[in-house]
């Protein structure tokens, strides 16, 4: 079952294209990823799923349903997930606090609630509070429960934004380049982390460099440059399609 | 001097406790009612500091205008309980009405500035603290121009009016400030806090988990102006007058030195803050004259007070950059520009044992 599909996205700025007319599916329960060059349009895509961009032309739905033209806090309660790039924790907040932070969309209390701590209230921040502990726990970060995100080791940081993120429990995670900077023994640790989310019934989504990583874990690979697609498949195929190796190595004279 | 935050619960409700029954008694023991002259007015901006900290501390949204919300608070008391307009609505009613029509003012005047941030924030907020007292200045017919409105109603209390002792309003800005202070730390530690504090750190991320940037910071407008509503109602009423003047740029950046000065998001440290800056503005300064003579210094401080308030404030600044209590984030956040690794492993090991505890 198709869990997101891209209908012809564009996404111009200006008179660039980040993303010409990308048409893409994500079926649920899979590992999936999307590699290319620098400046390919990777991010661009990312942020098109969000709501950060509007797209140009085309359409994005998720679960069956329209996403495009939502608010970004609106796709996030809808089950998209998302950690970024350069790492944007909430810096000068404990890691649970991120995490419970996490849970935002999926919390009920009201104005009042917040504002009076009725029983409700309190009943829903232990609840939120209780998964927040079992989240860090399953990244590995039980120790680090209340230190300052900031505090936290690089490879750390990494994974507190991925517990945030599966914080509201999402149907979708979207990872934004998860491996940037870490050394191998982190990489292998998160490589089976990506792997214990994905038999939690979380549907993933990469977008990668490290080629080791991508060939490893993920069981569609879709090559992007230049903002379109130019190849989709198995890791083995991808690895052999001549267009990709040009893509990366140019052309051979 | 995170000695309160480390305490467990029970003990913190105890110190707050043995504080508030000692103030509550303190009107038996001292005598001297320009005192609570004084408290009461020391009172009104606690109240105001801790409204600012709901939207400067907790949402990271500079407000350099607070005092137009003081100022709609104390103009709805005195246009619905004076002669005026010939309505006379209760005292204790006008402290909820107060503080609704001030936070409607805070959604009004906050919607416009939803898309600003940092300095441009501050100069749209810093435009609608002088559009509303000049609003009130030149409302001639309705809000008496330049001369305010005078004469507004004393409340009572049971039947019993406040008359002209200081001490009732003492008793209920104290009851305000315990109010305040409990809906403040639990703003703080609730779904509403932690996106206030998500914003404050990343609009971006904190959109990204489902927060409703636009709702979260105009409840955070709507709060920090109810606060100054009923810190107006209660400065209006016992003033007994208002008049544009009261609600200057100064005012807003007296709250906010407050703030800064007791360290920004921290509750405690946002009350000692506008107790210590009131005490220096209103008590020490206008009678250093006094003070000086008593020890027998032949000083005339008249010309140099604002010379001396400024001083004070550099040197803050210079050796607390903090503020005097200041809260877990505004201390890292100081210190994080320093590279000092030993400090910064010895911060770490102080943060991991009050988490364990």
């Amino acid at each position: 079952m198709a869990l997101l599909h891209l209908h012809g996205v564009s996404k111009l700025f200006g008179g660039l294209t980040a993303v010409h007319d990308l048409s893409y599916t994500v079926e649920a329960g899979t590992i999936v990823a999307m590699i290319g060059p620098n400046g390919a349009g990777k991010s661009t895509v990312f942020n098109v799923i969000t709501g950060i961009y509007a797209p140009t032309r085309g359409t994005v739905e998720f679960d069956g349903q329209r996403i495009d033209g939502l608010k970004t806090h609106q796709i996030a309660a809808r089950g998209i997930a998302r950690t970024f790039q350069n790492i944007r924790l909430f810096a000068f907040m404990s890691a649970i606090d991120n995490v419970m932070t996490g849970e935002h969309s999926r919390m009920h209390a009201k104005i009042w609630d917040s504002l009076l701590h009725t029983p409700a209230q309190h009943k829903e921040e232990a609840e939120v509070r209780e998964r927040a502990i079992a989240l860090l726990e399953f990244v590995g970060l039980a120790t680090e429960r209340e230190n300052y995100a900031r505090n936290l080791s690089y490879g750390s940081q990494r994974k507190l934004e991925i517990a945030r993120a599966l914080a509201s429990e999402p149907n979708l995670l979207l990872l934004d380049e998860p491996a940037a900077g870490m050394n191998p023994r982190e990489k292998e640790d998160l490589i089976e982390l990506i792997r214990r989310i994905r038999d939690r019934g979380v549907t993933i989504f990469l977008i990668e460099h490290d080629m080791g990583l991508v060939m490893n874990i993920s069981e569609r690979i879709t090559v992007l440059d230049h903002g379109e697609k130019i190849s989709e498949g198995t890791p083995a195929y991808v690895r052999s399609d001549e267009r990709v190796i040009e893509a990366y190595l140019g052309k051979p004279a | 001097m995170r000695g309160l935050a480390s305490l467990p619960k029970t003990a913190q409700i105890g110190i707050w406790l043995a504080v508030a029954a000692l103030l509550v008694a303190l009107p038996a023991v001292d005598r001297n009612g320009s005192h609570f002259n004084l408290l009461a007015d020391a009172g009104v901006y606690v109240l105001l500091a801790l409204g600012l900290n709901i939207v400067v501390g907790f949402a990271g949204l500079l407000d350099l205008g607070y005092a137009a919300f003081f100022a709609i608070g104390s103009y709805a008391y005195a246009m619905l309980a004076s002669p005026q307009f010939n309505l006379h609505i209760p005292f204790w009613p006008m402290l909820l009405i107060a503080s609704l029509i001030a936070a409607t003012f805070g959604l009004l005047l906050g919607a416009p500035t939803l898309r600003l941030r940092g300095d441009y924030l501050a100069i749209v907020t810093l435009g609608f603290g002088e559009i509303v007292p000049q609003t009130f200045l030149n409302l001639n017919k309705y809000t008496g121009g330049p001369n305010g409105i005078s004469s507004l109603d004393t409340p009572s209390f049971f039947g019993h009016s406040f008359g002209f002792s200081a001490i009732p309003y003492y008793y209920v800005i104290l009851a305000l400030i315990g109010i305040g202070l409990w809906l403040a730390y639990n703003l703080r530690d609730s779904r509403l806090g932690r996106a206030w504090m998500a914003i404050r750190e990343d609009e971006l991320a904190a959109k990204h988990m489902g927060i409703n940037a636009t709702t979260t910071k105009l409840a955070a407008f709507a709060f920090g102006a109810s606060y100054s509503g009923m810190a107006g109602c209660v400065f209006a009423s016992k003033l007994n007058l208002v008049s544009p003047d009261s609600f200057q740029f100064s005012v807003s950046v007296l709250v906010l030195a407050m703030l800064v000065l007791g360290g920004m998001g921290n509750i405690p440290g946002v009350v000692v803050g506008s107790l210590v800056l009131y005490t220096v503005n209103f008590i020490f300064l206008p009678q250093a004259n006094n003070i000086a003579a008593s020890l027998h210094l032949h000083l005339d401080f008249t010309n140099y007070r604002f010379f001396i308030y400024g001083i004070i404030l550099v040197s803050i600044m210079l050796f607390k950059p903090e503020g005097l209590i200041p809260s877990r984030q505004r201390r890292a956040e100081l210190r994080a520009g320093h590279n000092d690794p030993a400090l910064a492993a010895q911060e770490q090991a102080q943060f991991t044992k009050v988490g364990a505890g």
